[in-house]
């Protein structure tokens, strides 16, 4: 049985409807993991310890189990104890988090790296510690690990074909449910990895522009 | 406030850093409107008592008064947080390193302070910030990132931001000392204009000429004491201790 790619333009409008859940469910995720990994960072950094070693804790088990794993734990694991979430929100929510971990210690790097004498200027003008933070320390931090949190949202672009388990229809689930009905694995995958292909690209020209617009203000 | 009221005044200061004192028993009275020079070579702590002044390098003891209330005063941590904000308000203070706000414009340098803390409006923030850049001469530079700016106009931002939040007196810490020496010149006569509006200033600085020529009283530091205080002409002209005599000797001719 040869290949036989004229299977791909019946199922176009599937695949493009995969392909916008798969952006929907990154964007969504990123937005989480971005300022989930500030509050992180900000916790890790500033935070007494009777708050920092829970949180501590908490970020380890993000870091240190399969994001598969939190994924099962989230949509099946706590339908039992009451909380039934969409496997939209559920598939969001674990990708959010377990990228809001990673984030958020390159955020600390970065804000460990702001010039102590911006404290120092800002809180000579009356600012509070955490008015300080807000406006003066984090803005810069995260000016200065953009690239670095740009690769951790390419990685989780990919890493969100994970949530085609729990259920959710995007592009590597519409890829399969496509399979099941032609019969045609290599075309498919195929089709998907182009979309993944394409959206990435998009992803890196967005964050590119975004670096370049934040250059005069470094 | 009475007369005989000092508007600053640094009553027996102590700081130490473990077994190292930076400063020993330090007494300073600065009036409304008087410019007070503080020079000394470098590890005398003339840095240190200035920014003990705004609390940013807390003394180990004595006391810091600006008018009538106590800068360090004791007080549960969060008290004192409350308390030490509202006091900073009211004094600028000016880095070697200016400080400024890199990811902020120049017109957000200024405005942040005043909107975030005084709650003024946008419009009087502008106002303001327009206000603040015509007095040092960069009006033309509103819009403009700190990247963008030379050593000496970064300066002149950094003052027009401390001035932005009206303070009732301006500490410079060696304010000229990053600048090519080509730039100092332009930040000396923002300082200048100000010492005309009779702004009381206390200045840590390298530059005799300046202290001479502008201030009402300078110190004289070393080791963490003040060795001798007096006015410019007979610091300068007439010193009376030996280290101050060495000390000048090697700057006023070097």
């Amino acid at each position: 049985m040869g290949l036989d790619f004229s299977v791909i333009p019946g199922y176009f409008d599937a695949l493009l409807l995969g392909s916008l859940w798969t952006v929907a469910i990154t964007l969504s995720s990123a937005l989480i993991s971005f300022f989930g990994g500030i509050l992180l960072a900000v916790i890790a950094l500033y935070s007494p310890a009777i708050i920092r070693y829970p949180f501590r804790a908490f970020a380890f088990m993000f870091m240190g189990t399969p994001l598969l794993l939190q994924l099962f734990l989230i949509y099946f694991g706590l339908i039992q104890i009451g909380l039934d979430l969409p496997a939209f929100v559920a598939g969001v929510i674990g990708l959010g988090l377990h990228f809001a971990v990673y984030n958020s210690d390159i955020i600390q790097a970065g804000i460990l790296a702001v010039d102590k004498g911006q404290h120092e200027g800002a809180r000579t003008l009356g600012l509070s510690r955490l008015q300080t933070i807000r406006k003066i320390i984090v803005p810069q931090a995260v000016r200065t690990v953009l690239p670095p949190i740009g690769n951790n949202m390419i990685a989780l672009l990919k890493d969100s074909a994970l949530v085609s388990v729990i259920g959710v229809a995007e592009l590597t689930l519409t890829a399969q449910l496509a399979i099941s009905n032609t019969f045609r694995p290599f075309e498919f995958y195929v089709a998907a990895a182009a979309c993944y292909y394409v959206i990435n690209l998009g992803l890196e020209y967005g964050l590119r522009r975004l670096e370049q617009s934040i250059q005069t203000s470094r | 406030m009475t007369n005989d009221q000092p508007f600053i005044s640094v009553r027996h200061a102590k700081k130490n850093y473990g077994a190292l004192e930076v400063l020993k028993d330090i007494n300073l009275q600065v009036d409304k409107g008087q410019i007070v020079a503080i020079i000394g070579p470098s590890g005398s702590g003339k840095s240190t008592l200035l920014r003990a002044i705004n609390d940013l390098d807390p003394l180990t003891g004595g006391e810091i008064w600006l008018e009538d209330m106590q800068i360090n005063k004791e007080l549960p941590h969060r008290q004192y947080e409350k308390h030490i904000n509202k006091v900073r308000q009211n004094i600028g203070m000016v880095f070697q390193h200016f400080n400024l706000f890199p990811h902020l414009t120049v017109r957000e340098n200024i405005t942040l302070a005043p909107k975030m803390l005084k709650g003024i409006s946008d419009a009087e923030a502008n106002k303001l910030a327009e206000e603040q850049l015509a007095k040092v001469g960069l009006s033309d530079r509103i819009d403009y990132y700190p990247s963008q700016l030379s050593g000496g106009q970064k300066q002149r931002v950094a003052i027009a931001r401390a001035l932005a939040m009206k303070p009732k007196v301006m500490l410079f810490d060696e304010a000229t000392s990053a600048l090519d020496p080509e730039l100092v010149e332009e930040v000396n006569l923002v300082m200048k204009q100000l010492a005309e509006e009779h702004m009381t200033m206390i200045i840590v600085t390298h530059e005799m000429g300046f202290a001479e020529s502008v201030c009402d009283r300078v110190l004289f530091m070393d080791e963490g004491i003040v060795v001798e205080e007096g006015p410019p002409e007979v610091i300068f002209k007439n010193p009376k201790n030996e280290r101050t005599q060495n000390f000048l000797r090697k700057h006023l001719n070097g």
